[in-house]
C-alpha cells in the first residue's frame, strides 16, 4: 500500500457520512459477514428457537413419542393407542389446570421460590454488598467467602447440604438433639418442610450471586453523588435509598431478571434432593418427568413447557425492552 | 435533601465526638454481622470436608458430629479409585474446553458484525440471541431431545452414531445456549471501542476481517478472558443437559455423574463427601486463581441496562 493510495481516502474520510461508509462492503467483506453471522444464527435457530416453537406446536397434540404425528383431530372415547399423535387442541392445558394433581402445587412452589428470592436472598445479597462496599476491614475476604457457593454446581450444593439436613447424622439435627429415631426431624423428606430447607440452600447460593452484581453496581456509582448527599445531611440509610439505589437502575433490572429467571429455572437442587417429588414439585421438574421418564406424554409435557415459556417471557421482554429501548431510538432522542 | 433532614442532623454533626461514636458502633456491627454470615456460609462446605476427612469406622462409632480421633485422606483416594473419576473428569474436559472456545469464537464474530456492520436487523438479531439465553432450559428440552435422536453423526464423533448420548451433542447445546449471553456482553464491550480506531484502520486499507482479527479481538481480550472464566464454570457445572441428553452414565461429565456415584456409595457417606469435594476442586481453583476475571465477567453482563 503506497502513500498515494492512502491519501485520497484519508482526505475523503472526514467528509463521508460515517454510516454509509461502513455500510459499503467489498465482496470479501460480505463473505466475512455471511460466515460470522451464518453459523451462530443456524445454531440458535436449530437448537434454541426451533425447539421452543416446536414445543408450542407439540403442546396441542396428544403424543407418546412413538410413531408419527398426524393432522387428525383426537377422537373421544377411543383407546389412546389409536389416538396417538393426533391434534388435541387446548386439552393438554385444560387437563394440566384441572386434573393433574401436581400442577397447582408446582405453580405454588415456583411462586414461593420466587418470593423467597425476592424478599430474602436478594435483600441479603444487597446488604452484603453495601456493607462490603463501605470498605471495612477484611472486606475482600468476606466477599470471597460469601461468593464461594456460586462457584459450586447446584447439584453439588444439594449433596453438600445433605450432610447438614440428614435425619440421623446431619449437623443440624445432632446439634439441636433431634437425631434419634423417635424425634428426628426429616428436613428433606417431610413435604411440609423440604421446600423451605431446599430454599435455604438455594438462597445460600443466590445471595452471593446478587452480592457480586450489586458490588459491581456500587462501584459504578459516582462517589461525588454520595458526598453531595452526605453534605446535605442525609444519613447512610437515606443516602442509599434515595440516591445510590435509584442510580443503580441498570443493576436493579439485571438482578430482577436474574431473580425471576433463576426461580423459574430452578431444577438441579430439587432433582438431586428427591427427583422433585413429595413436596418439591416445580414446573421445570414436571416438564422433564413427562417427557424423559418412562411414560412419555410429550404433548402434555410440552404444554407445561409452554406455560413455563409464557411466564418467563414476561421478565425476558421487560429486560429486552429496558435494555434495547435506547438503541432503537435515534441518537439524541433522549 | 430536604430542610427537615438538615435540621435533624446538623446539631449532631456539630457535636463532633458524638457523631463519631455511632459510626464506630456501626462498623463493629457490620463486622460482627459479616463474620457471622461468613461462618454460616462456610459451615456446609467445611462440614462436608470434615466428613470427607474422617475414617468411615470412626464416624460409624461416634457419629459425624463428634471430635476427630484421627483424620485421613483415604476417603479421597478411595473415592477417586473406586469410581473411575478420572474418566468422568476427562468427559468434563472434552465437553468444557471445546465448548468454551467455540462459544467465544462464534460470539466474538457475531458481536463484531452486529456492532460494526450496519445491517438493518442487527438489533433484532441481538434480541433474538439474548432472549434465547434467558429461556428456561425445560422449555426447549422436549423437541431438543427428539432432535438429538434424529441427527446422525459419524461414529468417530460419538459411538452411538446420534447426537443424543454423545459428547458432541453436549458441546452443541452448550455452545448454542451460551452464545446469547456472550454475544450480549461482547457487543456491549465492542460498542465502547471508539469509532475513530476503526476509521483509522479503514484508512489503512484494512478489510472487515482484518479489523476483526487485528483490531477488535486484541482490544476485547479482557472481556474474552472474563467470559472464558464464567463459561468454564457454567459449562463444567451443567447438570440438566447432561442428565437429559445423555442416557448412559459413563459419558456424562463429572458433575452429573456424581449423582450416580451417590447411588453407588450410598452406604458410605464419607466417600460421597470426598467425591463431592473432589468434583468441586476445579471450579474452586478457577475461582481462587481468576477471581478478578470471574467477577469482571459478571459485572460486564450487568453493566448495561
Amino acid at each position: 500500500m503506497t502513500d498515494q493510495e492512502l491519501n485520497p481516502a484519508a482526505a475523503a474520510a472526514p467528509r463521508a457520512p460515517r454510516r454509509r461508509r461502513v455500510g459499503r462492503l467489498s465482496g470479501r467483506d460480505k463473505a466475512v459477514v455471511a460466515v460470522l453471522l451464518g453459523l451462530p444464527i443456524v445454531l440458535d435457530l436449530a437448537f434454541i428457537w426451533g425447539p421452543a416453537l416446536a414445543t408450542v406446536g407439540l403442546s396441542f397434540t396428544k403424543w407418546n413419542g412413538v410413531g408419527g404425528l398426524s393432522t387428525k383431530i383426537c377422537q373421544p372415547n377411543v383407546p389412546s393407542i389409536l389416538n396417538n399423535g393426533c391434534l388435541y387442541g387446548v386439552q393438554n392445558y385444560h387437563q394440566a389446570a384441572t386434573i393433574y394433581p401436581e400442577f397447582w402445587p408446582a405453580v405454588r412452589h415456583n411462586l414461593i421460590w420466587l418470593a423467597v428470592f425476592v424478599f430474602f436472598a436478594t435483600p441479603l445479597g444487597m446488604f452484603f454488598a453495601v456493607l462490603i462496599d463501605r470498605g471495612i476491614k477484611g472486606s475482600r475476604m468476606y466477599q470471597s467467602i460469601l461468593f464461594l457457593p456460586v462457584m459450586l454446581s447446584l447439584a453439588l450444593v444439594g449433596i453438600i447440604w445433605e450432610f447438614m439436613y440428614s435425619q440421623n447424622y446431619g449437623l443440624i439435627n445432632t446439634v439441636i438433639g433431634h437425631n434419634h429415631n423417635g424425634n428426628a426431624i426429616d428436613w428433606l423428606g417431610n413435604p411440609k418442610l423440604n421446600l423451605w430447607s431446599v430454599l435455604i440452600e438455594a438462597s445460600w447460593r443466590q445471595a452471593g450471586y446478587v452480592m457480586v452484581l450489586y458490588l459491581a453496581g456500587l462501584k459504578a456509582v459516582d462517589p461525588q453523588l454520595r458526598e453531595a448527599a452526605l453534605m446535605d445531611g442525609t444519613n447512610a440509610w437515606q443516602t442509599f435509598w434515595k440516591v445510590v439505589f435509584p442510580v443503580m437502575r441498570p443493576i436493579n433490572i439485571v438482578v430482577m431478571v436474574v431473580t425471576v429467571i433463576e426461580s423459574l429455572r430452578a431444577f438441579d437442587l430439587v432433582y438431586i434432593t428427591n427427583k422433585g417429588i413429595n413436596g418439591l414439585e416445580l414446573l421445570s421438574v414436571l416438564v422433564t418427568s413427562n417427557i424423559v421418564g418412562e411414560t412419555q406424554r410429550v404433548g402434555f409435557g410440552s404444554a407445561l413447557g409452554v406455560i413455563l415459556l409464557v411466564i418467563s417471557l414476561v421478565p425476558i421482554c421487560a429486560f429486552l425492552y429496558l435494555t434495547f429501548r435506547r438503541e432503537t431510538q435515534p441518537k439524541g432522542a433522549r | 435533601m430536604t430542610a427537615q433532614t438538615i435540621h435533624r442532623t446538623t446539631p449532631r454533626a456539630a457535636a463532633g465526638g458524638g457523631r463519631r461514636k455511632p459510626l464506630r458502633w456501626g462498623q463493629l456491627a457490620s463486622q460482627v454481622f459479616l463474620i457471622c454470615a461468613c461462618v454460616l456460609w462456610l459451615l456446609p462446605i467445611a462440614f462436608a470436608l470434615y466428613v470427607a476427612l474422617r475414617p468411615y469406622s470412626e464416624t460409624q462409632k461416634y457419629g459425624y458430629v463428634s471430635m476427630p480421633h484421627h483424620l485421613t485422606l483415604k476417603n479421597f483416594s478411595d473415592a477417586w479409585s473406586q469410581s473411575d473419576m478420572l474418566h468422568y473428569f476427562w468427559n468434563s474436559v472434552l465437553i468444557t474446553v471445546p465448548s468454551v472456545l467455540i462459544v467465544l469464537a462464534l460470539a466474538a464474530g457475531l458481536a463484531f458484525v452486529l456492532t460494526r456492520v450496519n445491517i438493518k436487523i442487527n438489533v433484532a438479531l441481538l434480541i433474538l440471541f439474548t432472549a434465547g439465553n434467558l429461556l428456561p432450559q425445560q422449555v426447549i428440552i422436549t423437541p431438543l431431545y427428539r432432535l438429538f435422536l434424529q441427527i446422525h453423526i459419524p461414529t468417530f464423533l460419538g459411538n452411538s452414531g446420534l447426537l443424543y448420548n454423545s459428547i458432541l451433542g453436549l458441546i452443541v447445546i452448550n455452545v448454542s445456549f451460551q452464545l446469547g449471553f456472550c454475544t450480549f456482553v461482547l457487543s456491549n464491550y465492542m460498542k465502547s471501542i471508539p469509532d475513530e480506531m476503526y476509521e483509522a484502520a479503514l484508512v489503512d486499507g484494512a478489510g472487515l476481517w482484518t479489523r476483526f482479527r487485528k483490531l477488535t479481538l486484541p482490544l476485547c481480550r479482557p472481556a474474552l478472558a472474563a467470559l472464558a472464566t464464567l463459561l468454564t464454570t457454567w459449562i463444567y457445572n451443567d447438570f440438566f443437559w447432561a442428565i437429559t441428553l445423555m442416557s448412559s452414565g459413563d459419558k456424562r461429565p463429572v458433575t452429573s455423574a456424581l449423582a450416580n456415584l451417590q447411588g453407588q456409595f450410598v452406604s458410605n457417606q464419607n466417600l460421597i463427601a470426598a467425591a463431592a469435594m473432589i468434583v468441586a476442586i476445579p471450579t474452586l481453583v478457577v475461582y481462587v486463581l481468576l477471581q478478578k476475571q470471574f467477577i469482571a465477567g459478571l459485572a460486564l453482563g450487568s453493566s448495561k441496562g
